[in-house]
């Protein structure tokens, strides 16, 4: 009984988790392509929003794909090391300034970005003219920009999880005579891997929809990411005509984070485990 | 703060048994030299180039710092916080240092360079065609990689080249039947295509002479005319059109008797005038207790219904015989790996009153987003859809690592589950959450996206435009600092600085409550 209520539960609250997805396959699918003859069920099935994304010529859709999938693959792995070794000296050594420096990484977030945002596109337009490989339009330069962030609430939460991972195991290694660098490569990483895989799904996620400061960074068609492509892809005029393509591009844009978030439930739900609560 | 024992041991130093070199250790040593001196050969020839000695010399003194605290076996925690810093002080820390620098000037449109800049731009600016001056013929040409001009005067034919140091004789180009050059010794001509492409540069570019300037009106002519502004360092004033506008440092700004200002004005420090403003200018306070109370509201039904959400699902999922998990999980995460971006305009499309999805469903005609009500149900509505798969993940994740053996006692000590859940499970997550609400609390709180994609403040009151229903601090500051009156980054700095400290202020109070929770249950 008290399972049947569990089970209604949350079938609401999937309902209500999926119901506008469902809107957005409806309009993926829909043959007219347009935002007004969409319904929440489809009222004809065909894959011409797809086939008209694909093969656009003013809308570069997989040189787009390719650019966010690298972006955010990269970025995420990065960050994650960045984050990783942070919250190693945050968890197991004891120094000045341990405290606020924990601190100060919530702080620094909470400053409206919109106007850091000025800042970064006076810094970007010196780079770009003594460096153009990391300047505008770059992958390489937006990879950077992204690794600001790679410290911030991600390493509170691997911070939480080395907590939990019992100190005794470094000791004994360096009782063995193991570095610190040893430590954190055969002792501490394999045993982190689930909190890993959580963040590198947030990470992941967060880079692929990340549109501020992509869209001031991107400005050249080829080079843009999904999320800046497709907010002009429905800018202006183009609201009700493109709706079947922007709603098919939506679709694909989740299928890679779909994809990771299968790769790494294996590890997520036991990474979790620990993650936020010190045993 | 116990100093932990493997420190203290190291802090003795002798009773440490001696680390021999291996070979990971200096092949580990090697690697970072070798990348250290590829990022400096590949960074460091631009920067000679371009003359840029005080980035020269910050970059030279990080690689030493960072060379130093790698080879050297000390500041062990530097050598692991030090790679994310870099980053983080590069492109977080000195962008919101330099925007709160920028809370105390004028810096904005009118306000962009320095003096000598504004002096330069408001006497070029006012340059006329002086009477009875020739009216040249231009070809523009490259010479090299710079823009020149080719001038043929009309009356002699004599071809003259200008570019931004001034006017010399040109022998040898061949003119075609139009009066333009075709083709000239040293430089290449550029054709009419490509002089278009160039428009703005042409435009830009003066040629001085000896009574005034040179400028091109068009693509293929050029007049010689006067500025007919013309500054006066001995009054430190400038002259013309019969007045004469004097320079106010406090304003940034050349004033004239009659309190008038010339358009082009520098950057100047105005002290604390851009806080004083957010303060008494009477558009903002008026607004300011309304905006900062829905902002609240805003921001906190969304942590706390994203949490609330979130967590009942998983404490649903959470019991050993529930069946269907993997599916659930995949399902309930869903939201959050669609675009988060793509589904605010979806949904600002769900809520339309003509063909919207959600007045289909119910069958009702409802302005959702047309109605301060119901605009600010929806928005909250949205963001909690797009929040709360982020609770679930991270309470399903917080929710096993409490041992059962807790909540099974507490309910063999008779508690009903409610009680065990609000007095065991409800403690335990929020320790380790609170860290997470405190950060979803300040994203929300300055939440761009959720509002400028979907109601974009809206809905605005027929009697006061400025200021609409569903609007955020922060949509609000940003239509005022860069909206109708043009750009105003000092002014909307001063302002964030404002955001910064209230959002700042209520975190730490959230934050020194938790710590004394921790300390009673952890």
């Amino acid at each position: 009984m008290k399972m049947a209520l569990r089970h209604v539960f949350v079938l609401l609250v999937c309902a209500f988790a999926v119901f506008p997805i469902l809107f957005v396959v409806s309009a993926a699918i829909n043959p007219m392509g347009t935002l007004a003859s969409t319904d929440l069920l489809p009222t004809g099935a065909s894959l011409g929003n797809v086939a008209d994304l694909l093969t656009s010529d003013t809308y570069p859709f997989a040189r787009w794909f390719f650019n966010s999938v690298f972006i955010a693959l990269v970025s995420s792995f990065a960050a994650l090391l960045l984050s990783m070794f942070a919250a190693y000296a945050f968890s197991r050594m004891r120094f000045a300034g341990r405290r606020v420096g924990m601190l100060a990484l919530l702080l620094i977030q909470m400053f409206p970005q919109f106007l850091a945002i000025v800042t970064i596109f006076m810094i970007f337009t010196e780079v770009t003219e003594l460096y153009p490989a990391f300047g505008f339009n770059t992958v390489w330069g937006l990879l950077l920009l992204y690794l600001g962030g790679a410290l911030g609430v991600n390493t509170w939460l691997m911070k939480g999880f080395l907590d939990t991972v019992p100190k005794e195991l470094d000791e004994a290694a360096t009782m063995d005579g193991a570095t610190h660098a040893q430590i954190f490569w055969r002792v501490i990483m394999p045993l982190v891997t689930p909190i890993l895989a959580v963040t590198a799904l947030l990470a992941f996620i967060g880079t692929m929809s990340e549109f501020l400061m992509a869209n001031v960074f991107l400005r050249d068609p080829e080079s843009k990411t999904l999320a800046v492509g497709m907010y002009g892809m429905i800018a202006g005029d183009h609201r009700n005509a493109n709706f079947g393509m922007f709603a098919s591009a939506t679709l694909i844009t989740a299928i890679p984070t779909v994809g990771v978030f299968l790769w790494l439930q294996k590890y997520i739900v036991s990474g979790l485990t620990a993650g936020a609560v010190k045993g | 703060m116990a100093v932990d024992v493997r420190e203290a041991a190291r802090a003795q130093g002798p009773g440490r048994p001696r680390r021999e070199i291996t070979t990971a250790f200096v092949v580990s040593r090697i690697a970072v030299l070798a990348v250290a001196a590829a990022i400096l050969l590949y960074a460091v020839p631009p920067l000679i180039a371009a003359g840029s000695w005080v980035p020269l010399g910050v970059l030279a003194a990080a690689s030493a710092a960072i060379a130093y605290l790698y080879l050297t076996r000390r500041f062990v925690a530097a050598k692991y916080l030090i790679p994310g810093t870099v980053f983080l002080l590069a492109f977080q820390v000195f962008p919101v240092v330099y925007t709160v620098t920028t809370a105390f000037t004028n810096f904005g449109d009118g306000h962009r360079g320095d003096k000598a800049a504004a002096v330069e731009a408001i006497q070029t600016g006012s340059v006329r065609q002086a009477p009875g001056s020739p009216e040249y013929t231009m070809t523009a040409a490259l010479r090299g990689e710079e823009l020149v001009f080719l001038l043929v005067d009309p009356a002699t034919k004599q071809v003259s080249l200008g570019s931004a140091e001034g006017l010399s004789r040109l022998d040898g180009a061949r003119l075609g039947a139009t009066g333009k050059v075709l083709s000239a010794p040293g430089v290449s001509v550029l054709t009419a295509p490509q002089a278009a492409a160039r428009g703005q540069e042409i435009s830009a570019l003066a040629v001085p002479t000896a009574g005034g300037l040179i400028k091109a009106n068009g693509l293929s002519r050029a007049v010689e005319g006067k500025a007919t502004l013309v500054y006066d360092a001995a009054c430190d004033c400038v002259r013309g059109n019969g007045d004469t506008w004097t320079a106010d440092e406090s304003q940034g700004y050349f004033v004239n008797a009659r309190g008038e200002h010339l358009a082009q004005g520098w950057q100047v420090n105005v002290g604390l005038d851009n806080f004083l403003r957010v303060l008494t200018n009477p558009t903002i306070s008026g607004y300011f207790a309304g905006v900062l109370g829905w902002n609240l509201v805003f921001a906190l039904a969304s942590v706390l219904g994203c949490f609330a959400l979130g967590m009942s699902a998983a404490l649903a999922l959470h019991h050993p015989r529930m069946r269907g998990t993997r599916v659930y999980r995949i399902v309930l995460i869903l939201p959050y790996a669609m675009p988060a971006f793509a589904m605010l305009l979806v949904w600002r499309d769900m809520f339309n009153r003509d063909f919207g999805l959600i007045n289909q469903l119910l069958g009702t005609e409802i302005d959702w987003l047309g109605g301060t009500m119901t605009a600010r149900f929806g928005v909250i509505l949205v963001n909690l859809w797009l929040g709360f798969p982020y609770m679930f993940l991270v309470t399903t994740g917080a929710l096993q690592a409490i041992p059962r053996e807790l909540t099974e006692a507490a309910a063999i000590d008779g508690a009903t589950p409610w009680r065990a859940f609000r007095r065991v499970t409800l403690p335990l997550l929020l320790v380790a959450l609170t860290p997470l609400l405190i950060s979803a609390f300040a994203f929300n709180f300055n939440n761009y996206n959720a509002i400028a994609l979907t109601t974009e403040g809206g809905p605005f009151p027929a009697d006061s435009p400025q200021v609409g229903g569903t609007d955020l601090l922060i949509t609000y500051t940003f239509r005022l600092a860069f909206g109708a009156g043009g750009a105003q980054f000092g002014f909307a700095a001063a302002i964030s600085v404002f955001i910064f400290a209230i959002v700042a202020v209520i975190s730490a109070v959230a934050f020194r409550r938790s710590r004394k929770q921790e300390e009673i249950y952890a």
